[in-house]
């Protein structure tokens, strides 16, 4: 019998089993600082150190303040503290820190991929949901509590129980002005966010092999959505092409047997998939969502659905109270919803594609008054690329913000957050109660819906500018 | 440092919050992870919900934990995939210090089943139908407790019924025995150092930097 991907990689890295679990070795643990300097210290005060240093990264990325001459200091008074933690655990235990200030800093995720930290085949851990973005890649990449993270870095392995694997096939094409963001919301609205629970999800087909990296990172992302295990795409000519040449990737005679062994993970012909689904990536609409959870999203161009359409995946009561926090009537229009404020960035859609696509709907155009409008690029290396191709005049002279990389206000966690009960349209991956701010009602579209929304001070359509 | 104990039987208050998707964010919001230690998080559990206006701490009496019957609960029933989202631990060890032992659910998302795993946290799974039997029972009882037997996989209700449950056999030995995963982990370095050596020679180019 055949193997899939995810089989392969785990039978590389399988050290031992034990009953329900196995001992799986560890090649990559990204920390961050919310909670790399809690996992740090718990490590010491326990006694324990950090077994392989070199495979440990440390980037600034979830409290730190993203406005311009940004220092330590965060809008929540102790957010100093936790950078501040997480830069002497580091210091103190040889980690290779991306601080503020230096060119390699940004979001954990945007990060990895671009430093070539992350590689085909590999398993990366870090204490982030999103994690899983990675395995765009090729790499066994999932999120993990701060205690599993300070296991890792205590024995170079975790303990993991072996999830189902679950094939998800797009055929043909995204039509003209779909993105990829609109299909992981069309996924996320066939299958719910407990669709993928409990499995290493595969993605692949016509319409996967069509998605440039950036891209795959975004589906990828939203796989934390579906409370999926991970989520994975077989390395091809453009992870290679993306991987060379990076500053963490391998060189020389390292790169070419790298490189044979990168083109031998894929899943088998005959492997077997507990779960497998299908999807027509021509079905696909612009999408946004309407409710408190990534599964209540509906096409940009349809109503708010009436209960009868959703049934088959949730509750009247949770259908309901998604309505009434995003204060919304079944049947009103999508299109045309009134907005207060428009913020692109996050590990979902921050990267250089994704800023030029916002850029595309933004140039000789104007924010609509009285919205607040925030780009936040991923990474210092995304900024730095959007600066030379003139992106962030585009941004500036339409009336958005430009901001240095972070998390930022996908999750306010350095205490930034849009008015109570705004309501925003964010190019995030959660539409959370309170997630963006106390009350605040976000709306998940993609980088480009986000955009013309600005501009129209509503919910809009790019391909109706 | 860390707050496990062994566990073999959790019993207390119960109370219902049977609802699907419950986040992390929801269990703990972003704005109340203030400190960098694994304390200070009960006032935040569940914060907007516990409260009608957040930062003056004023309570919202709808909300179950605010209703005296269920405010010192020890056992959250909820609905499926309770903790997705976020990976944050925050929200278990807000839990944890809330008084929160266990958690009956039809479903987790695997990242806050590990995390309740490695904090003495029991998430016990349970079908949606058992769940709302035994929330009715709650929402009825003069107390409002129930006893999860985790050695014998098995709820008990006022009343007297039994449910029975399965967990497999790791989080269950972490429970009931509080055991440090790391410890036992490095039991098995003899096999990770093999394993690592091993690992090296197929793939250098990983470890090389």
């Amino acid at each position: 019998m055949g193997q899939t991907l995810f089989d392969k990689i785990w039978a590389q890295h399988s050290v031992k089993e034990l009953g329900d679990v196995t001992l799986l070795a560890i090649d990559r643990i990204l920390l961050h600082e919310r909670t790399g300097g809690v996992a740090l210290r718990s490590l010491r005060d326990s006694g324990r150190s950090v077994r392989g240093v070199e495979r440990v990264f440390g980037i600034m990325d979830h409290v730190v303040d993203t406005f311009p001459g940004r220092t330590d200091k965060t809008v929540m008074p102790t957010g100093a503290d936790f950078i501040r933690t997480f830069r002497e655990e580091c210091a103190r235990n040889g980690i290779t820190l991306f601080d503020i200030g230096d060119p390699r800093q940004g979001i954990v995720h945007v990060v990895s991929p671009e430093q070539g930290i992350v590689q085909p085949g590999v398993t990366l851990i870090a204490p982030d949901s999103h994690t899983c973005t990675q395995g765009a890649i090729g790499a066994m990449a999932w999120g993990v509590g701060s205690s599993e993270a300070e296991h890792a870095l205590a024995t170079g392995v975790l303990r993991v129980a072996k999830p189902a694997n679950m094939r998800i096939r797009v055929t043909g094409a995204l039509g003209l002005g779909v993105t990829v963001k609109d299909l992981a919301l069309h996924i996320l609205a066939e299958l719910s966010a407990g669709g993928g629970k409990g499995c290493a999800i595969e993605y692949c087909g016509e319409a996967i092999e069509a998605l440039e990296i950036e891209a795959r990172m975004t589906l990828c992302n939203m796989a934390a959505e579906l409370s999926a295990f991970n989520a994975m795409i077989a390395p091809d000519d453009k992870t290679i092409a993306y991987l060379k040449g990076r500053p963490f990737a391998p060189q020389g005679a390292l790169w070419d047997q790298a490189e044979a062994y990168w083109r031998t993970l894929k899943s088998d012909d005959d492997a077997i998939f507990d779960r497998d689904v299908t999807i027509d990536a021509s079905s696909v609409a612009p999408m946004v969502t309407w409710g408190a959870s990534p599964q209540q999203a509906s096409p940009l161009n349809a109503r708010v659905p009436a209960y009868e359409e959703v049934a088959q995946r949730e509750s009247r009561e949770s259908y309901q109270r998604g309505l009434d926090y995003m204060a919304l009537e079944s049947g009103a229009p999508l299109e045309g919803i009134k907005i207060d404020a428009a913020f692109i960035g996050s590990c979902t859609n921050s990267r250089i594609s994704d800023l030029r696509a916002a850029a595309a709907v933004l140039k000789g155009r104007k924010v609509a008054a009285g919205v607040k409008a925030i780009c936040v690029p991923g990474s210092s290396q995304v900024k730095l690329q959007a600066e030379a191709e003139g992106i962030d005049k585009v941004f500036a002279e339409a009336g958005f913000e430009w901001r240095e990389s972070g998390c930022s206000m996908c999750f306010f966690a350095g205490g930034e957050s849009f008015a109570p009960k705004a309501r925003v349209v964010s190019s995030t991956n959660r539409n959370f109660e309170n997630r963006q701010g106390p009350g605040t009602r976000t709306h998940l579209a993609s980088p480009a819906v986000v955009a013309a929304s600005a501009i129209a001070g509503a919910l809009a359509d790019p391909r109706k500018l | 440092m860390s707050v496990r104990t062994p566990m073999p039987l959790v019993s207390g208050v119960a109370a219902p919050l049977v609802r699907a998707n419950i986040d992390t964010d929801i269990i703990i919001p972003s704005r109340e992870i203030r400190s960098t230690t694994k304390q200070g998080l009960k006032d935040g559990l569940f914060a907007g919900w516990r409260y009608t206006d957040i930062d003056a701490r004023a309570a919202n009496p709808d909300f179950v934990l605010n209703q005296p019957r269920y405010a010192e609960a020890k056992i959250i029933l909820g609905g499926p995939n309770f903790g997705c989202g976020s990976s944050r631990e925050h929200a278990v060890w807000a839990l944890h210090e809330y008084g929160v032992r266990a958690v009956i659910a039809p479903s987790f998302n695997a990242i806050f089943y590990g995390n309740c795993i490695r904090n003495s946290l029991a998430p016990v799974t349970l079908s949606e139908e058992d769940i709302a039997t035994i929330a009715a029972e709650v929402e009825s009882a003069d107390a409002p407790a129930l006893e999860i037997d985790l050695v014998q996989s098995e709820i008990r209700t006022p009343s007297g019924a039994r449910f029975g449950f399965t967990m497999p056999d790791e989080p269950r030995e972490m429970l009931v025995n509080g055991f440090d995963a790391i410890d036992l982990t490095l039991t098995h370095d003899e096999a990770i150092n093999a394993h690592r050596a091993r690992d090296a020679a197929a793939r250098p180019w990983v470890y090389a930097r």
